[in-house]
């Protein structure tokens, strides 16, 4: 069953926010440690109630991501998940799952694929939209006017060196949810979210209507519920990696609960 | 220049580049630099900016990126480009007043490619001037283990770290393991803008073995007494192909960027000369005492 239909990111998020004050956005990188490991860790997402989730798409060269998932990235690919397994896996989590599914990854996959087919491979895999990590919007023009055709949204990023006129421009181009890194940097290390947090989703609030999602740092449920009130999705990464890796599937099932469970 | 300037500096070097090039670190250390040394992904070049990018994403608010070459995101490249060009500039001017004409060819080796930009700029303007670019040819194109990216026709357009160019991948955008006996050329992908001037032919690509490197490093030591560094002797190896073929008036420029004092372990092995080894155990027999 697809619970979240065809409608549009941006509506199924408002939807998810009459109900509960903050949504929970989680991640995985797809063949780490394994891709019936992916689909374990896609079932705990459900079973906790997660709203949204990213999937990565593996890369040699991930220049956004600490430590951890540089690790997860080059196990991946050391374990030969390539295309063909990463979207069997998406169809297969969108026709299972209710929460939406967006792909994640690097911009030389997309090239080498080509817009026209990324998109379609997205579309046909009930995947709802996508994060690039390395795409400045100034090169995706073209790209995300071919995935609005297919009724995917391009997720666009918001970071805290953006000037205000940046953040104006990446507004008008955004759609279905804008992604907020808390902070320069890469994935992984924690942030410290009293550090002018709150005045910058205030200045992305300024430049988009759409919904806020917050991610780079966000490690525990405590970070989690200080974001009711300014963010509209938490994005919980490496954090969930970290658990998996140090708890196995029970406790990472365990820490998407007790995460899941500040957001309503 | 961090030491002449009095700058804190960091330099991300691969592990395994570190291996092979430990006289550079030792003095970059000495210099008052802390090396850190990458461990992911091949432990090369390609691994060292990937960290390097990763420190300035977080550092950007009081750290300066010097990348050494003509790749990475814009304006690196045309910067790196602009601040090597005094080699072509000088170059050129040396040439006109050394021999009074202008070189038939320039011979330059490609990694990132920031030395052959450097010299090719002083010739640019020059038609009568052709410009080689020579890329490390490893253990032989067929065997995959090099980096001829544009020579070996090996490389396809891709877009990582920050630029669009040629590298050496799979069909799926992942980059492949790249091998020389140079560290300075044992990298996935090419400077941009030398890319473009290989795709209007403007300049020439070859490739040199590793074996044909230790042979024209040889020769270069017996008959110049000049020591390149093993980058720089992939020029070496293309003017020597080539030099049979031109006129005894004509005059080429082969760009010697870097000398071999570093290679000295590298170059040792390769030459397989005892009388070093033998020092190198006594020198580390008298450590372990």
């Amino acid at each position: 069953m697809n619970g979240a239909g065809t409608v549009g990111l941006e509506s199924h998020a408002r939807e998810r926010l009459e109900k509960k004050p903050l949504l929970l956005m989680a991640h995985a990188v797809v063949g780490y440690p394994s891709v019936d490991a992916t689909w374990t860790m896609l079932e705990a997402m459900d079973g906790a109630g997660v709203d949204l989730v990213e999937l990565q798409l593996p890369f040699t060269e991930p220049i956004a991501d600490g430590p951890v998932f540089v690790r997860a990235n080059h196990g991946a690919i050391e374990a030969g998940t390539a295309w063909r397994a990463y979207f069997e896996l998406a169809a297969r989590a969108a026709a299972r799952f209710g929460f939406p599914i967006l792909f994640m990854g690097y911009y030389n996959s997309v090239f080498r694929m080509g817009a026209e087919r990324f998109c379609a491979r997205l579309a046909d895999a009930g995947m709802r939209g996508f994060i690039l990590a390395d795409l400045p919007p100034e090169e995706a023009v073209e790209l995300n006017a071919l995935a609005r055709a297919r009724g995917l949204d391009p997720i666009l990023i918001m970071t805290p060196t953006n000037s205000p006129a940046r953040l104006a421009e990446i507004g008008r181009q955004a759609s279905g949810f804008v992604y907020c890194t808390a902070r320069k940097g890469v994935t992984g290390r924690k942030t410290d979210l009293s550090q002018g947090v709150g005045a910058f989703l205030e200045r992305c609030r300024a430049a988009t209507p759409l919904p806020l999602g917050l991610g780079f740092g966000i490690k525990t449920a405590a970070d989690v519920r200080e974001l009711r009130g300014c963010a509209d999705i938490a994005i919980v990464g490496t954090a969930c990696l970290e658990v998996w890796e140090a708890h196995c599937e029970p406790g990472y099932r365990q820490f998407l609960n007790t995460l899941a469970a500040e957001t309503r | 220049m961090a030491a002449r300037l009095g700058l804190a500096c960091t330099i991300y070097m691969g592990e395994e580049d570190i291996a092979r090039q430990r006289p550079n670190v030792f003095w970059m250390e000495q210099l008052g630099a802390e090396v850190v040394a990458v461990t992911d992904g091949t432990r090369t070049l390609k691994d060292a900016i990937n960290a390097c990018l990763r420190d300035w994403a977080d550092s950007m608010a009081d750290t300066h990126y010097v990348l050494g070459t003509v790749c990475g995101p814009h304006p690196f490249p045309r910067m790196v480009t602009y601040f090597q060009s005094i080699i072509g500039q000088e170059a050129r001017a040396q040439m006109l007043a050394a021999t009074g004409r202008l070189p038939r060819r320039v011979y330059a080796c490609v990694g990132g490619g920031s030395n052959a930009s450097g010299v090719f700029a002083g010739f640019l303007d020059d038609p009568s001037v052709e410009l080689v670019g020579v890329e490390a040819g490893g253990k032989g194109i067929d065997t995959g283990k090099h980096t001829a990216r544009l020579a070996g026709g090996k490389g396809s357009p891709g877009v990582a770290q920050g630029y669009k160019s040629v590298f050496l991948q799979n069909d799926e955008g992942l980059m492949h393991d790249t091998h020389s006996v140079a560290a300075g050329l044992d990298y996935i992908g090419v400077g941009p803008i030398l890319a473009d001037l290989h795709q209007r032919g403007r300049v020439r690509f070859e490739a040199a073995t590793d074996a044909e490197v230790v042979e024209a490093l040889r020769l270069t030591m017996r008959s110049e007494g000049l020591i390149p560094a093993l980058e720089s002797a992939h020029a070496f190896v293309a003017a020597f192909r080539e030099a049979p073929g031109l006129g005894s008036d004509d005059v080429v420029l082969v760009n010697q960027s870097g000398r071999g004092d570093k290679d000295i372990f590298t170059v040792a092995d390769a030459l397989g000369d005892e009388g070093w080894r033998d020092f190198i155990r006594r020198k580390a027999g008298s450590y372990a005492r």
